[in-house]
């Protein structure tokens, strides 16, 4: 299958006056088109900002980053615009790369009809719950047609039931659209129920541990019906000793 | 009648309890001010205070008629006007426009920040002799007058306001594929649109004071001049009347952008 990105012995350092904080040292992977990636490491890591190496908010320091196609970035909290409706902050990425066209106007209000926003077009953000809210954010990503989203942990300001709700719809939306995604997440068990392949990243500076495929008998199954399978619990303890492992390696 | 009171629901006693309260303020608030004037015309005419220096409210109502008739009211109270809504807008344009320079250049701002809190401490009316000197006696001095007292103060607000956007909305954009100019014009101005109208409101005020200031150093019109002229030559209804009129000016321009922060922010409200 076809590469979309390909990340090559990326390294990258913050610096301040006091001295030099290394984030990331020597990291290689790749996404295949169609594939559902999660990175998982300890708190403070790297993750975002390898992230943010991704969507080209940053250049590596060393290595190189190549991506095939368009980005969409979903970020943590959902940012919608109280001063826009839901509609405008749904076209906010047409709006800003020019490409309000007919074609792709089109292909938004489809998909708010789809997922159930349609009738909230003229609301504003405040009135929509955290659910919806988070929806709508990953709708504005989806409007522009990206080839390969990037999540920052975009569950983790919901409260849990919605989060695992929330979780559900994005990636059936996500599977729908036929998408390719990078998840970053410290929740194990998000990533073991929505991905297909896991990146283990050790503490700061964040290189890879570890690749962890993952395969489950049915693979239909939706990220909640993936949490009551055996499969589930069989790498949540692989990871979990993982993360460990580092841990007591400092 | 009397059942249908007795089945008032709560909601209508908090709306009544609520219009109440608003009648009782109304009211003690005419009472004060009539008071006052009554106080003051009564002790005026029964030679309590002196009436030649701290005039009546009949005389100065008096005043205020002969001035109508012979249309100096007009003449002075617009010309104040013209000049405070001229040096309003003009800094309301240079602040913003300055504010966006300094936002968009970090370094730029870091080189003029010890000149703006410089020029923002000094007491401004300090500045209109010499703005007289280099720039004549007329009305584009005391324009100029009015502008230096909110300026300063105003284009550091700004800033302040446009720095304090949230990074994350900012990365949003860029997320998104935009550039610097729509960040600005998709997060940093709606965003600080409520702070900005604050700003106005206490720009406003600043620029009467510096039309004020620079009407008494130089000018043939307007209140400030009617003022000090009023002083030299002992007309204190004259003066005390221009001191009303300052107040009803003062008064409605604050209420014009009061009404317009409300209107911006009940828009950004959800509609129930």
């Amino acid at each position: 299958m076809e590469t979309l990105l390909q990340a090559d012995h990326v390294s990258y350092s913050y610096h301040n006056l006091s001295g030099e904080t290394p984030a990331l040292s020597d990291i290689t992977f790749s996404v295949k088109k169609g594939e559902f990636l999660s990175l998982v490491g300890p708190s403070g890591c790297g993750k975002s900002t390898l992230l943010s190496l991704l969507a080209t908010l940053l250049k590596p320091e060393s290595g190189t980053v190549t991506i095939q196609g368009r980005i969409g970035y979903m970020l943590q909290k959902d940012h919608l615009f109280e001063w826009r409706t839901i509609w405008k902050n749904v076209t906010l990425g047409l709006e800003i790369q020019k490409r309000m066209t007919q074609e792709n106007l089109a292909r938004a209000q489809q998909m708010m009809k789809d997922y159930g926003l349609w009738e909230f077009r003229d609301a504003r953000p405040s009135e929509l719950s955290g659910g919806m809210r988070q929806r709508a954010a990953l709708i504005r990503t989806l409007v522009p047609d990206p080839d390969l989203l990037l999540l920052d942990e975009p569950f983790s300001a919901l409260d849990y039931q919605t989060r695992l709700h929330v979780c559900d719809d994005v990636c059936r939306i996500i599977k729908k659209e036929g998408k390719t995604a990078i998840l970053v997440t410290h929740d194990l068990s998000e990533a073991i129920s929505v991905s297909d392949r896991v990146l283990i990243l050790s503490h700061r500076p964040a290189s890879v541990r570890r690749e962890l495929p993952l395969s489950f008998t049915d693979s239909r199954l939706t990220p909640m019906a993936r949490r009551q399978t055996r499969e589930f619990q069989d790498y949540f303890n692989i990871i979990w000793k993982e993360l460990n492992a580092d841990e007591s390696e400092i | 009648m009397k059942a249908r009171s007795e089945k008032l629901t709560l909601q209508e006693a908090y709306v009544q309890s609520h219009h109440r309260h608003h009648r009782l303020v109304g009211l003690c608030r005419f009472l004060c001010f009539f008071t006052f004037l009554s106080a003051w015309e009564l002790c005026a005419d029964l030679d309590i205070i002196n009436s030649f220096i701290f005039s009546s409210p009949s005389r100065i109502a008096y005043t205020i008629f002969l001035m109508w008739q012979d249309g100096s009211l007009f003449l002075h109270t617009g010309v104040t006007l013209l000049e405070i809504l001229i040096s309003f807008v003009l800094v309301a344009i240079v602040s913003l426009g300055t504010a966006t320079l300094l936002w968009c250049s970090r370094t730029l701002s870091e080189i003029l920040e010890p000149w703006l809190v410089i020029l923002n401490s000094l007491p401004k009316s300090a500045l209109a002799p010499l703005l007289i000197v280099w720039l004549g006696s007329g009305m584009r001095t005391i324009i100029i007058a009015g502008m230096s007292v909110a300026l300063f103060g105003s284009v550091i607000s700004v800033c302040t306001a446009f720095r304090e956007s949230a990074p994350e909305k900012i990365r949003l954009i860029y997320t998104l594929g935009g550039n610097q100019a729509q960040v600005l014009y998709c997060v940093i101005f709606p965003e600080s649109l409520p702070a900005i109208i604050s700003i106005l409101k206490v720009n406003i005020g600043l620029c009467l004071v510096g039309v004020i200031i620079g009407e008494f150093l130089s000018a043939r019109q307007g209140l400030g001049y009617l003022i000090i002229y009023a002083s030299q030559v002992f007309k204190l209804n004259y003066l005390i009347a221009a001191l009303i009129i300052l107040c009803v000016i003062a008064f409605g321009l604050y209420q014009i952008i009061a009404r317009l922060e409300h209107r911006v922010r009940k828009s950004r409200q959800a509609q129930p």
